[in-house]
């Protein structure tokens, strides 16, 4: 208690530090008072997707913050009960008969069964790497878990909860959606899926045969590298899934050209007559990081929630499919197209994500994550018409309001934010060419964000020495096309990013014990001499340049990886938790895989002594790398 | 010994007549006067053939595998899918990891696909291929010779010893010279199930994995690699082994120099002389049951029922559609057919209920059941 205490006032005092500093520099732009952090037992409910119970009254809402579920009275907003559940909370489902409330819990790799009368737990079992969305089939036979880290969708038994089998998803799968018939699951994925070095990003839903357990179909999404929500109409012919366009091959240039990111829809199903990607952006105005997707019972409407610009952008259907029908040439990145068939865009809180919709169709419930309310639309009047405030902390932190900036779009035109190739505080699996390098140099991979204590500088090429300068003036230049950030918006964004723990490492078991092969390739990271008995120079040995607790020594070396298109082969030394999630690898993610590093791109030991290992010493090698 | 040498050894043996001619051997015995009742009643089928010409995508056919009402045929020029009376060819274009499909391998579970190729191993799953080899992953080499399936494991025979894919891990083992009792490396194939891993190890004999254990045990040829048999039935037939296949407890190994069954306590081998097969060059075995088995020689297709055998092929001289049937005491009978798998040099066998899909250096033939 006392710690936490001291905690909160130091994290305090340096909000107040950090902002007279920085108030010298930059007037703000709006008078923030500062407040106090919550405690833990006042953490924010963090609302992130909801669900309405089969006969409509009741509103289960997804709270990640306080790890639970919260059961409110749909129309008054009451809260019947609330239900613990695992850690980071992310996708929930009711079973067929409404009977069972089914909750992954994606840092503890569980799903959490709950009994809906009653409101009790009565199982928690174990699923794969990062479970982010749970469905149940019809028959009431199998579950289906979406593993984010997993990269596959995890087969359980309904009634004991065994695994039977685990499908090969796309990259990053997290979000199911079981058809009206109850015949095809269908799984989208915050990740592109591999492609080669410098190509355009391709994504994937995966369609699965719900009787056979079977991956039958994979519809591919040239372009796509961020996919959220699919929706489906209820008779079986109109499907809709949210995601991200990125161009992430040219030059980040040119903001006012729209040079960064397309927010879209991928259209399909009979109505649609093919797979069409259809944009929810306006010539001048973006509508960033669609996620929660909903179509009326009768198809007249399809709404969809823009998480980074805080609305719910409404489409009218008929119109869009004319459009659609009337253009069979692509016309993703024609802005103009939105015109034609967005009706509306409502204002909601802050971050909207998941949606639920009443069975008459007259409301529509939605999530907003970052200020903890549901906002209640009037799906006639196109309007919110109430909203609910879930109980929890009344002031909005310093580390809140760092998160708010975090996944706001406050580039230039709303186009993009932070979160866009952080997805969920994380990466984008990307490749992005940054324009003050020059055009065409300087390519570079993205990078976790969690942990960042005692791994500066940041930029591969170790430009920045602080987080204040990484976040600050060079990206509002170069980035968000905007008026830079006053002191104190800065200061809370560094303090939110600060804050990022690391997830569960999924390679290293509970109790820190190395399996054998680990525990070889720990010897070989820290080998002194190599196969052939000769003393490894110590810029040559892993442990000199990836040494302390994060594998960074926070140094630049060149290790022989510079390319063409590099200004220098000085390159900042890339901390290693975790790496096990991130490919591709190296500066510019040319390395598809963690062996290609040595495999491929180490032909001369610059790259730490490797040439004398045999197959399985790397092998070994890479075990343990994954550990860290 | 370098697999060059035992070829040559092996070209030595069939020069000076070890490796006995079956048609000759065949023809000598039909003069024998058999009454038509005593031939034992063996399955009979209608072959239907497939080539480049109905849509193959090369006529020589390394491995074949039955996948409910699809076919997958693994080629020299890419991996054929055959479903609804369509093919469709997947290349090295789609990311297959190279042309040449030398084996093929279903998992029950998922329904994907496994590839071992001349370049890698690659994975078919609806349409999407991801492929591993020596440089992107843990795979011991890209030459993969044989693929397995087994839980959550993909346990692959390559040209430098055997690995494993754990694919809810990713973790790769691998198995070779240094922690089994493996003496060549060059794995040619693997046959998985909960309790036992078998591989047929080229010049290393028959490699056994204790799954319970994680231990490795090795059977070798009592005479050595000699090509003389002087010990029947005290252990493998030789140690030039090609192919393994574990079932029902069961094993059955296909060498370059006979054949041997293996049921945990006693071995019983194979030899022209002694039983129904065409050859002792034997590319493939595929057990059916812990008595039924077929192999695949160059010189024909061989089925055993476990007490009488059936050879399919075009005759070796005249190429005519034959079916040879020996009984339990040696009488042999030439049935008359008129259809007969595309080659006599075959090279691989699947099941579809009672038909058999069959690979072969000229073409796939279906083996269509005929009651």
């Amino acid at each position: 208690m006392r710690r936490g205490i001291l905690q909160r006032i130091a994290g305090i005092a340096l909000v107040c530090a950090a902002s007279f500093a920085l108030a010298a520099l930059w007037p703000p732009e709006v008078a923030v008072k500062a407040q106090p952090e919550p405690t833990p037992e006042e953490r924010y409910a963090s609302p992130l997707e909801l669900l309405l119970s089969p006969d409509g009254q009741e509103l289960y809402v997804l709270c990640q913050g306080t790890d639970e579920v919260r059961v409110l009275n749909a129309a008054s907003g009451r809260v019947l009960r609330e239900i613990p559940v695992g850690h980071v909370p992310r996708g929930f489902s009711l079973s067929p008969d409404g009977a069972r409330l089914l909750v992954t819990n994606s840092w503890d790799d569980t799903v959490t069964v709950a009994d809906t009368h009653s409101g009790r737990v009565v199982a928690t079992w174990a699923a794969g790497y990062e479970p982010s969305s749970v469905i149940e089939d019809r028959t009431g036979k199998r579950l289906f878990v979406a593993d984010r880290i997993g990269d596959n969708i995890t087969v359980l038994d309904a009634a004991t909860g065994a695994v039977q089998e685990t499908l090969e998803a796309g990259r990053g799968p997290s979000y199911l959606t079981l058809s009206a018939d109850g015949r095809r699951i269908y799984a989208t994925h915050v990740y592109p899926n591999p492609v080669p070095h410098r190509t355009p990003p391709r994504s994937e839903i995966t369609i699965i045969d719900a009787a056979k357990a079977q991956v039958v179909d994979r519809m591919t999404l040239p372009g796509i590298a961020g996919e959220f929500h699919v929706a489906l109409s209820q008779d079986g012919r109109l499907g809709v899934a949210a995601e991200l366009h990125p161009k992430n091959l040219v030059p980040l240039a040119h903001v006012e050209h729209g040079w960064a990111f397309v927010d879209t829809l991928t259209v399909f199903g009979a109505d649609a007559g093919r797979q069409v990607e259809v944009p929810l952006d306006e010539v001048d105005r973006y509508f960033a990081m669609p996620f929660g997707v909903a179509i009326t019972p009768d198809k007249s409407r399809i709404f969809v929630t823009n998480a980074g610009s805080d609305c719910v952008t409404v489409i009218d259907t008929k119109r869009m499919l004319a459009y659609i029908r009337k253009h069979p040439e692509p016309f993703a990145e024609n802005l103009s197209a939105s015109a034609h068939y967005v009706v509306a865009r409502i204002p909601v809180g802050k971050n909207p994500r998941g949606v639920a919709m009443s069975r008459d169709e007259a409301r529509l419930y939605v999530a907003n994550r970052l200020d903890d309310t549901i906002s209640v639309i009037d799906t006639r009047a196109l309007r919110v018409v109430e909203t609910l405030r879930l109980a929890g902390p009344t002031n909005v932190s310093a580390l809140r309001r760092g998160e708010q900036i975090f996944y706001s779009s406050h580039s230039f035109q709303g186009q993009f934010g932070c979160s866009n190739c952080h997805i969920d505080s994380t990466f984008d699996g990307l490749q992005w060419d940054l324009e003050p390098d020059g055009f065409g140099r300087d390519i570079v991979d993205n990078r976790l964000i969690e942990d960042l204590r005692g791994t500066e500088p940041f930029k591969w090429n170790g430009g920045n020495p602080t987080l204040v300068k990484e976040c600050g003036i060079r990206t509002e230049m170069y980035f968000w096309r905007t008026q830079n950030y006053s002191d104190l918006r800065l200061t809370d964004l560094v303090l939110y990013i600060r804050s990022l723990p690391s997830r569960p490492n999924r390679w290293l078991a509970a109790d820190g014990v190395l399996t054998p092969a680990q525990e070889r390739g720990r010897a070989i990271f820290y080998r002194t001499a190599d196969t052939l008995g000769q003393p490894i120079p110590l810029e040559n040995r892993c442990s000199y340049c990836h040494n302390g607790p994060k594998g960074t020594s926070q140094k630049s070396f060149d290790v022989g990886t510079k390319k063409a298109t590099d200004n220098s082969g000085l390159l900042d030394t890339p901390q290693l938790r975790n790496i096990a999630l991130t490919a591709p690898y190296l500066h510019d993610g040319s390395a598809a895989t963690l062996e290609e590093i040595w495999t491929v791109y180490n032909p001369h030991d610059r790259h730490g002594r490797t040439n004398d290992l045999t197959k399985d010493e790397l092998n070994d090698l890479i075990e343990y790398l994954r550990t860290r | 010994m370098k697999p060059g040498v035992l070829a040559i050894l092996l070209a030595a043996a069939v020069a000076s007549g070890q490796a006995e001619h079956p048609a000759r051997s065949a023809r000598a015995v039909t003069q024998t006067v058999v009454p038509a009742a005593a031939v034992p009643r063996m399955p009979h089928f209608r072959w239907e053939n497939f080539t480049t010409a109905n849509g193959l995508p090369d006529n020589h056919v390394f491995s074949v595998l039955v996948d409910g009402g699809r076919i997958w045929a693994g080629t020299n020029n890419g991996l054929g899918e055959y479903e609804n009376g369509q093919w469709k060819v997947y290349t090295t274009a789609d990311g297959l990891a190279h042309r040449a499909v030398l084996s093929l391998a279903l998992d029950q579970r998922t329904g994907a696909v496994w590839a071992g190729t001349m370049g890698g191993l690659s994975r078919i799953s609806a349409g999407r291929i991801d492929t591993y080899t020596q440089l992107n992953s843990g795979l011991s080499n890209d030459v993969v010779y044989g693929v397995s399936v087994e839980g959550d494991n993909v346990w692959v025979a390559t040209a430098a010893g055997a690995c494993r894919l754990n694919t809810r891990t990713g973790e790769w083992s691998l198995y070779n010279e240094r922690n089994t009792p493996m003496i060549e490396i060059w794995a040619y194939g693997v046959s998985a199930a909960a309790d036992k891993v078998y591989y047929a190890v080229w010049g290393s004999g028959l490699l056994e994995y204790t799954q319970k254990t994680g231990a490795w045990d090795m059977y070798s040829d009592p005479d050595g690699e000699t090509e003389i048999v002087l010990l029947k039935d005290q252990g493998l037939i030789h140690e030039i082994t090609s192919s393994v296949s574990y079932v029902d407890g069961i094993v059955w190994v296909s060498t370059y120099f006979g054949d041997s069954r293996y049921d945990g306590r006693y071995w019983h081998n194979f030899l022209t002389k002694d039983s129904g097969l065409p050859s002792n060059f034997t590319n493939f075995v595929k057990g059916v049951d812990r008595n039924r088995a077929w192999f695949c020689t160059d010189k024909g297709l061989a089925y055993y029922d476990g007490t009488n055998w059936a050879v399919y092929r075009p005759a070796l001289d005249t190429h005519q559609p034959e079916m040879i049937v020996r009984d339990a005491g040696g009488h042999v009978t030439e049935v008359p057919v008129s259809t007969a798998p595309a080659h006599n040099y075959v090279l691989g066998i699947d099941f579809q209920g009672h038909d058999v899909w069959v690979a072969t250096a000229e073409g796939l033939s279906h083996g269509i059941y005929q009651p």
